[in-house]
């Protein structure tokens, strides 16, 4: 399943489908840090809305995603998460530790448009 | 109710995301809230993803079970895999022979009300999970 990933000015925008495998899952991860060299981002905001279910692994990898986008200088923040989702994540014990998280789309441009201000 | 046992097979990560849609849909039709179906989507999830990563095949089989005065529904997974040599180790937080996590047993532990493994090692795993309607 191919994961639409918008270019928005310096941002990436990449919006999760519920049904993503372990292998669409790491396909992402390479695809979205390719195009953050590409395109020189600045930040990525992954959407995971649509996400029903975020287990170990979904969650494994989204916390590499963000640390490989950190290493590449650019931002990285998970909007979206579900009240349900977050609710089993923590029964779970998963974390996203270290990376920034925002209620929606919206917060989470609003967030990166606050931080940019502030570095330059 | 006419809700039947379902029995899926697990050999890929793409049988994983079938057997927690599954798993959803059936959590739904007993009549679990959403927030419910979606433990038990993440139970399921985990538990598909034990069978592919250490026993590479195996299968879910989801049905609903009656209690006294309520409903659930019964997860079972099971595979001839390697097993699990020391279960009690298994159960604990942040334990994991295979460098994931290591948070799959004790995390579906709490996401379930009940909770039961059995593993001969050479002989394969079962873990038995049930949840109950509120």
């Amino acid at each position: 399943m191919e994961v639409p990933i918008l270019k928005q000015g310096a941002v990436l925008i990449a919006t999760f489908q519920a049904a993503l495998s372990d292998a669409d899952l790491n396909l992402l991860r390479m695809g979205l840090v390719q195009q953050v060299v590409k395109f020189r981002s600045r930040a990525v905001i992954v959407d995971v809305t649509a996400m029903d279910v975020m287990d170990s692994f979904a969650s494994r990898t989204l916390r590499e995603i963000a640390h490989m986008i950190r290493l590449r200088g650019a931002e990285t923040v998970i909007v979206g998460i579900q009240p349900e989702v977050a609710f089993a994540m923590v029964q779970l014990g998963l974390t996203l530790e270290g990376v920034a998280t925002a209620l929606d789309l919206e917060e989470g441009l609003a967030y990166l448009n606050e931080k940019f201000k502030t570095t330059n | 109710m006419s809700v039947g046992e379902i029995h899926v097979a697990i050999s890929s990560d793409q049988d994983i995301v079938s057997a927690r849609q599954k798993g959803r849909a059936m959590a739904s039709e007993i009549g679990f809230s959403s927030g419910d179906a979606t433990l038990i989507a993440t139970a399921i999830s985990e538990l598909a993803r034990n069978i592919v990563t250490y026993a590479r095949k195996g299968q879910i089989a989801l049905k609903p079970v009656n209690g006294l005065n309520r409903q659930g529904i019964s997860v079972i997974a099971s595979d001839n895999g390697p097993g699990i040599l020391d279960i009690r180790q298994a159960l604990r937080d942040g334990y994991s022979t295979s460098g994931s996590l290591g948070l799959g047993l004790p995390g579906v532990r709490r996401l379930m009300d009940e909770f039961e493994i059995s593993s001969q090692p050479g002989q394969g795993t079962t873990v038995a999970v049930k949840k109950w309607r509120q």
